[in-house]
C-alpha cells in the first residue's frame, strides 16, 4: 500500500520552506524511503520491548551547585539580533 | 430565564510549579528571579549546538516530595520526553518533559469547603523545564499589534513540575480552594515560594458544562492567564456562567483556549492548537531513565513536613478549633505558626482563634495585605486576649488597640496605656463619678430607684461618657443599682 | 639540529604519534618542527584534498611554542603532546567558527568548548585545524557539505567516504597525525576504510559527546583515526572517560588500552558474519582481502568460525527511522533566533524560521528532516518509530547471542571500495547501503574499529572487527594483530608525492 504523505503539512511542521522543486522530489522520495525503512514491522512483535537507550544505566543525576554562566555579552555575542541585552526576532504571531 | 440547576460543572486544573533549586533543571545556571537579562544563561540554557542536558538531583527528590505529600505512587521506572514545537521562548525548540511515564502518579488532596471535606484526585505529577521570558516591544505592548519581540532566557530551564488535578471539582469554590490548598501544601514543602504574581505558580483551568444527569463530560474548554486564587475563581465564574447560557441558548460550545482579561472580566477566545497539538514526543536520548531507589523514597518521606491537611485536625483535636476556624488558621503555614505562637504565648486557643479568623482576617481583606507583611505579631494577639479575659479593656477597647497594633507595631500593654483604654474597675473611683450622675439626672435616678430595670442601661451609658469609655460598664452597673436600691 | 624549513620536515608528516612521541621526548625534534610540517603538508595538499574548512595555524605554532618552552622547563611529554590533530567540523571549539557542514552556522562561533577537544588540548595535541564533513554529519561520502566535497587522497576523482570524510582524508594525507570524527551509522569506519587509515568507533558513552553537533544522540559517538592502532589506543585513552557534562558517558574506569596491543589472538574466538561477505553489493575485491585477513588471525591462532546475526538485515531501516527522527528534533534548535544564519524575509517570527531553514539546510538534511518528522507525527509513532526501537533491541539480543559464543564478530567495513565523486549523489537509498555493515554497532553501541587490510584494485580496503560493550581492549587487541600480520600499509600516492624528503642521513 503505497504511503500517503501530505508533504506541506510536514514541512510546515518542521518549518521548513521548501521550493516546488524540493516538494516535488520529497513527495516522490520518502514513501520510497519509508517503505524501505517500514520493513522494521516484519519482526518487531508485540511483545518485544524498545531500546530508547543502547547502553543501560539510570538515575545519573548531578548535585544542585552552581556552575559559572556567560555574561550578557558573551550570551548575545551570537546573536543574529539583539537588543538591551535580549534577543531580538520579529513579531509573534498565534496562530489563530 | 436561564435554568441554572439543570447544568453540572466539571472542572480540573493543571497547576505548573517552579522549584526554588539553586540552580537550574538541566546545567547549573542559578534559578533566580530578577536578574538582568540574559545573564544566568549558559551554552547548555541557551540551546547552543552540541550541549547536553544534565539533570539536578535535588529536583528530582522535589518532586518526589510533591508526589507523596499528594499521596500519589512514585513510578519505579520514569522517563523524560522531548515535547517538540516552536517558540522562540524555548532554545531547543522542544521541551524535555515527561510523557507517559511520569514520576508520580494517582494522589489525592483533600480540600475544605464549607466546613466538608472534598478529596480532589491528582492525576499525576511530572517534571519538565520552563522556558524563557518573551517582551512584545511596539506601539501596544502586547503581542497584537506588536512589531517584534525580545527574549530572556534566564528562566529557561528553571525546573517546573506539573501537577494534573483528575476532573473531580464541581464548583468554582472546590476550584478556589484546591488551588489554595495546593500552594499551601507546596509552601509547607519548602520546594517553591509559588508566588503567583512571579509566576512561579502558575494555573490552567480546564471546565465544561453538561446537563444534570448526562454521565459524558461537555465540551472541554481550557482557561489561562489566571494570575492568582482570586482570578481563578472569577474567571471559572464567569466561564460557568457562559457555557450555561450558551447552552440555553442552544450555542454549540467550542473546545477550545480562552483567556482570562483580569481587567474586563471576562474569557476571551485565545490561540487555536490546530497543528501546534502534534507534539512528537518521544523518549529524550539525552537522559537516563529515572529508578528511584526505594530507600531514597522513604528518607524523602520520612522528612515530610506535617501538611496543611493533617494540621487542621490536629487543631480541631488539640485546641477545640471549629472546622471553619481551622480551615482558616490551619491551612496556611504564615497563619498557623502565628497561631501556635500565640496559644504559646499563653492564650486561650478558641479565644486567639476568634481574633485571628475575625478582626485580623478583616483588617487583612481591607488593607488587601498578608499577614507576614503587616507588624502584628503573636505576642499582640496573646496580650489581647489576656487583657480582654481579665477585665483590663473592654472588647470595643480591643478593637481600637488591635486597629493600633497594625498601625504602629507598638505593645497592646503600651496602647492601653497610651489611649487610655485600661478599664475602670476600680469601685472607689468610680464612686464619685457616679455620685454626679445621679446628681444631674435626677428624674431617671429616681424612675430607676421605683423599679424601671430600663433606666439602668442610659445611666450606665452617663458613667461612660465621663469616664470616656474607660469604665468597665458591668462594675458600674452594679455600683449604680447598689447606691439607688441597696 | 634541524633545519626550520617545512619542506625538509614533510617526512614527519608522515609518521605515527609513538614514533614522533619517541623523537619529541628524546628532543630530536620540537613541537614546532613538527607543527610546521603538518601545517606545510596541508600547504602542500590541501589545495586538492579538500579536507580542511579552516587551518588554525597561528594558534597551532602559539601551542607548540608553549610546549616546547614547557618541555624546555622541565615538563614531561605526555603521549599526546606536540601531535598535531584534525578535528571534525561538529565539534565545538571556544572562539573558532564551527559550521558542521552547514550553511545555516556559517556565521557560528561557539562560546565554549567540546569535551574530547578539551582533554586533547590540556593533553598538549596541537589543533591544525577543522575538517571537513556531510552536512550535520549526514551522509556517507562527504558531498553532502556546503562547503564543498573532499577528494580521496588515493584518488582525487574519488569520494572519502563520510561523513567524517575531511578527518579520514587529512590523516591519510599526512596533514594531521591523528584527527577525531563522529560515528552515527558508521561516519568513522567507512571513511577510514576508504582512506585506508584505522577508524575506531568506541563503546556509546565511553567518549563524552558535550560539545558534539548532535545528529542522533542515541546514535552519536566518538570516533578517532589514526595510522595505525597503537596510536588509536592512545588517542581514545586521551579522551575516555565520564564527564560531568554528558549524562549518558560511563563511569567505568577507562582500562589502558595500550596493554592489549601485544597479546596475540591466540585463542581468541572470532565470529566471521558471512552474510556480509555473501552480500550481493560487496565489492569480490572487499570480499577477498576481509577472507585473507581471517586467513591471518586463524594462523595466528584464532579460532574462526561463521556467526549469524539474523536482525542485521533489519538494522538499516530501523537506523533510517531513529536517527532522522532524533535529528528532526535535534535540527529544530537551528531557528534563526540565538545564533546562526537567519533569513529575515519580513513578517512574523515563523515566516523567519521557515526561510532561515529552508535556506540554511542542504538537501540531504531537509529530506532527513522530513523523514523524522513524519516518522514520528500523530499516529505514525507506533508504525514507524515505535517498531524501530523494537527491531533496536532484536539486533542488541543477536550480538548478546552473539558475544557469548565469540570474543569479537568480524567482516568488511564497507561493502565497497571508494566510489567516484557524483555516483550516488541522487540515489539516497544506494548511499545509505554504505552503512550496511557499520549500522549494526551504533543501534546496539558496542565498539568496532575498521583496520587497513590490503588494497583491491589500487584502494584500500576495512576489516571490522566488533567487541562486546566495553570490551575496547579486546577489539584493539585483534586489530594490532592483524594489522601486523597485513604488514606495513600503502601510502596513498599523493602522500608519497609530498614528502620530498626523508630523514636526515645522521638522525
Ligand atoms: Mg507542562
Ligand atoms: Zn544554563
Amino acid at each position: 500500500m503505497p504511503l500517503e504523505i501530505d508533504i506541506e503539512h510536514i514541512a510546515a511542521l518542521a518549518r521548513l520552506d521548501l521550493t516546488d522543486e524540493e516538494l516535488e522530489r520529497y513527495r516522490r522520495q520518502l514513501p520510497a524511503i519509508l517503505e524501505a525503512a517500514a520493513r522494521v514491522g516484519e519482526v518487531a512483535a508485540e511483545h518485544v520491548p524498545p531500546t530508547s537507550h543502547p547502553v543501560s544505566r539510570t538515575n545519573v543525576l548531578r548535585p544542585d551547585e552552581e556552575r559559572p554562566c556567560l555574561t550578557q555579552e558573551e550570551a548575545l555575542s551570537t546573536a543574529p539580533a539583539g537588543e538591551s541585552g535580549r534577543f531580538r526576532v520579529p513579531r509573534i504571531v498565534e496562530a489563530e | 430565564m436561564t435554568t441554572t440547576d439543570a447544568y453540572a460543572t466539571v472542572i480540573g486544573l493543571e497547576c505548573h510549579v517552579e522549584l526554588s533549586t539553586h540552580t537550574k533543571m538541566f546545567c547549573g545556571c542559578p534559578n533566580a528571579f530578577g536578574a538582568e537579562p540574559n545573564t544566568n544563561v549558559c551554552p547548555v540554557c541557551l540551546g547552543h549546538p552540541g550541549t547536553l542536558p544534565f539533570p539536578n538531583e535535588k529536583a528530582i527528590e522535589y518532586t518526589i516530595r510533591i508526589g507523596l505529600a499528594l499521596g500519589c505512587a512514585i513510578a519505579p521506572h520514569s522517563l523524560f520526553h522531548r515535547k517538540n514545537y516552536f517558540y522562540p521562548d524555548m532554545p531547543k525548540n522542544f521541551q524535555i518533559s515527561q510523557y507517559d511515564l511520569p514520576i508520580c502518579i494517582a494522589g489525592h488532596l483533600d480540600v475544605e469547603v464549607d466546613g466538608a471535606v472534598r478529596r480532589i484526585g491528582i492525576t499525576r505529577v511530572h517534571m519538565e523545564e520552563d522556558t524563557g521570558k518573551t517582551t512584545h516591544a511596539g506601539e501596544t505592548g502586547r503581542i497584537s499589534g506588536a512589531e517584534y519581540a525580545l527574549e530572556d532566557y534566564n528562566r529557561a530551564g528553571v525546573p517546573l513540575v506539573e501537577v494534573v488535578s483528575e476532573p473531580d471539582m464541581r464548583t468554582p469554590e472546590e476550584a478556589r480552594a484546591y488551588l489554595t490548598e495546593l500552594r499551601a501544601t507546596l509552601l509547607a514543602l519548602g520546594v517553591s515560594d509559588v508566588r503567583m504574581e512571579e509566576g512561579s505558580l502558575r494555573c490552567d483551568a480546564n471546565i465544561s458544562t453538561r446537563p444534570i444527569g448526562q454521565s459524558e463530560f461537555g465540551v472541554k474548554v481550557e482557561v489561562k492567564n489566571l494570575n492568582s486564587i482570586r482570578s481563578l475563581y472569577r474567571a471559572l465564574q464567569f466561564e460557568e456562567r457562559r457555557q450555561r447560557a450558551a447552552l440555553d441558548d442552544g450555542v454549540r460550545l467550542l473546545q477550545e483556549t480562552r483567556h482570562w482579561d483580569e481587567h474586563r472580566g471576562i474569557t476571551t477566545p485565545g490561540r487555536s492548537k490546530e497543528y501546534a497539538s502534534d507534539y512528537r514526543y518521544f523518549p529524550e536520548p539525552d537522559l537516563t531513565p529515572l529508578e528511584p531507589e526505594p530507600a531514597w523514597i522513604e528518607r524523602i518521606r520520612a522528612s515530610l513536613p506535617e501538611l496543611p491537611s493533617a494540621r487542621r485536625r490536629r487543631f480541631e483535636a488539640s485546641y477545640g478549633l471549629e472546622p471553619t476556624q481551622a480551615a482558616l488558621v490551619g491551612t496556611d503555614a504564615a497563619w498557623a505558626s502565628f497561631f501556635e505562637a500565640a496559644v504559646g504565648l499563653g492564650a486561650d486557643p478558641r479565644a486567639a482563634g476568634n481574633w485571628l479568623t475575625g478582626d485580623v482576617a478583616a483588617h487583612l481583606n481591607d488593607a488587601r495585605v498578608e499577614l507576614s507583611e503587616t507588624k502584628l505579631t503573636p505576642s499582640h494577639v496573646a496580650d489581647l486576649v489576656r487583657l480582654l479575659a481579665d477585665g483590663t479593656i473592654s472588647s470595643a477597647g480591643a478593637k481600637q488597640a488591635l486597629a493600633e497594633a497594625f498601625a504602629s507595631g507598638d505593645p497592646i500593654e503600651a496602647i492601653v496605656d497610651a489611649k487610655g483604654l485600661r478599664q475602670v474597675s476600680d469601685a472607689s473611683a468610680l464612686e464619685a463619678v457616679i455620685e454626679e450622675v445621679i446628681a444631674e439626672n435626677a428624674g431617671p435616678a429616681e424612675q430607676f430607684r421605683a423599679g424601671k430595670e430600663g433606666v439602668l442601661g442610659f445611666l450606665v451609658g452617663q458613667v461612660m461618657r465621663k469616664t470616656r469609655g474607660s469604665a468597665n460598664p458591668k462594675l458600674a452597673g452594679d455600683l449604680i443599682r447598689a447606691r439607688l436600691q441597696g | 639540529m634541524m633545519a626550520a624549513d617545512g619542506a625538509k620536515d614533510s617526512w614527519l608528516s608522515d609518521l605515527s604519534a609513538h614514533e614522533l612521541t619517541d623523537l619529541l621526548r628524546s628532543r630530536e625534534v620540537s613541537a614546532a618542527e613538527v607543527t610546521e610540517a603538518a601545517l606545510s603538508r596541508v600547504q602542500a595538499v590541501d589545495g586538492e584534498i579538500a579536507a580542511f574548512l579552516r587551518v588554525t595555524e597561528d594558534g597551532a605554532r602559539e601551542a607548540a611554542a608553549a610546549l616546547d618552552a614547557a618541555a624546555a622547563g622541565g615538563e614531561p611529554w605526555g603521549p599526546a603532546t606536540g601531535i598535531p590533530l584534525a578535528l571534525k567540523d561538529v565539534f565545538t571549539t571556544k572562539g573558532i567558527r564551527t559550521t558542521a557542514g552547514s550553511r545555516i552556522l556559517e556565521p557560528y562561533v561557539p562560546p565554549y568548548d567540546a569535551t574530547p577537544w578539551v582533554r586533547l588540548r590540556e593533553g598538549g595535541s596541537i589543533l591544525i585545524g577543522k575538517t571537513n564533513c556531510d552536512e550535520f554529519a549526514m551522509g556517507s561520502s562527504n558531498e553532502n557539505s556546503a562547503y564543498g566535497p573532499v577528494h580521496n587522497p588515493w584518488n582525487l576523482s574519488l569520494v572519502p567516504g563520510g561523513s567524517s570524510g575531511g578527518s579520514a582524508a587529512a590523516v591519510a594525507a599526512g596533514e594531521a597525525v591523528w584527527a577525531l570524527g563522529t560515528d552515527t551509522g558508521g561516519s568513522v569506519r567507512q571513511p577510514a576504510a576508504l582512506c585506508g587509515v584505522v577508524g575506531m568507533k568506541p563503546t556509546y558513552g565511553r567518549v563524552s559527546r558535550y560539545g558534539l553537533i548532535a545528529f542522533a544522540s542515541s546514535l552519536d559517538h566518538v570516533g578517532t583515526f589514526t595510522r595505525d592502532v597503537r596510536d588509536a589506543a592512545t588517542l581514545l585513552g586521551a579522551i575516555a572517560g565520564h564527564d560531568s557534562m554528558d549524562a549518558t558517558s560511563l563511569e567505568d574506569p577507562v582500562p589502558d588500552y595500550g596493554d592489549a596491543l601485544r597479546r596475540g589472538v591466540e585463542g581468541i574466538r572470532v565470529g566471521v558474519v558471512e552474510s556480509w561477505l555473501a552480500n550481493e553489493g560487496t565489492q569480490p575485491g572487499v570480499r577477498d582481502a576481509v577472507r585473507r585477513s581471517i586467513d591471518l588471525l586463524a594462523e595466528q591462532g584464532a579460532q574462526v568460525d561463521p556467526v549469524e546475526l539474523p536482525h542485521s538485515d533489519y538494522a538499516l531501516s530501523a537506523y533510517y527511522l531513529i536517527a532522522p527522527a532524533e535529528c528532526s528534533s535535534n535540527l529544530a534548535r537551528f531557528d534563526g533566533v540565538r545564533y546562526g544564519l537567519r533569513v529575515d524575509p519580513g513578517g512574523d517570527v515563523e515566516r523567519m524560521n521557515r526561510a532561515t531553514r529552508g535556506k540554511g539546510f542542504g538537501d540531504e538534511v531537509k529530506r532527513r528532516i522530513m523523514l523524522g518528522t513524519y516518522a514520528l507525527s500523530a499516529g505514525y509513532y507506533d508504525a514507524f518509530y515505535g517498531q524501530a526501537q523494537k527491531v533496536r533491541t532484536l539486533v542488541i539480543r543477536d550480538f548478546d547471542e552473539a558475544f557469548g559464543r565469540f570474543d569479537v564478530i568480524v567482516g568488511p567495513t564497507s561493502p565497497t571500495v571508494a566510489f567516484a565523486i557524483g555516483e550516488k549523489a541522487n540515489d539516497p537509498l544506494a548511499m545509505y547501503l554504505c552503512d550496511l555493515f557499520t549500522i549494526p554497532a551504533d543501534l546496539s553501541g558496542m565498539p568496532a574499529i575498521s583496520v587497513p587490510c590490503g588494497l583491491s584494485e589500487g584502494l584500500p580496503v576495512g576489516f571490522q572487527i566488533i567487541g562486546p560493550l566495553l570490551g575496547e581492549s579486546v577489539v584493539f587487541q585483534v586489530a594490532a594483530a592483524l594489522e601486523e600480520a597485513v604488514g606495513v600499509s600503502e601510502r596513498p600516492p599523493l602522500a608519497q608525492a609530498a614528502a620530498t624528503s626523508g630523514p636526515p642521513q645522521d638522525a
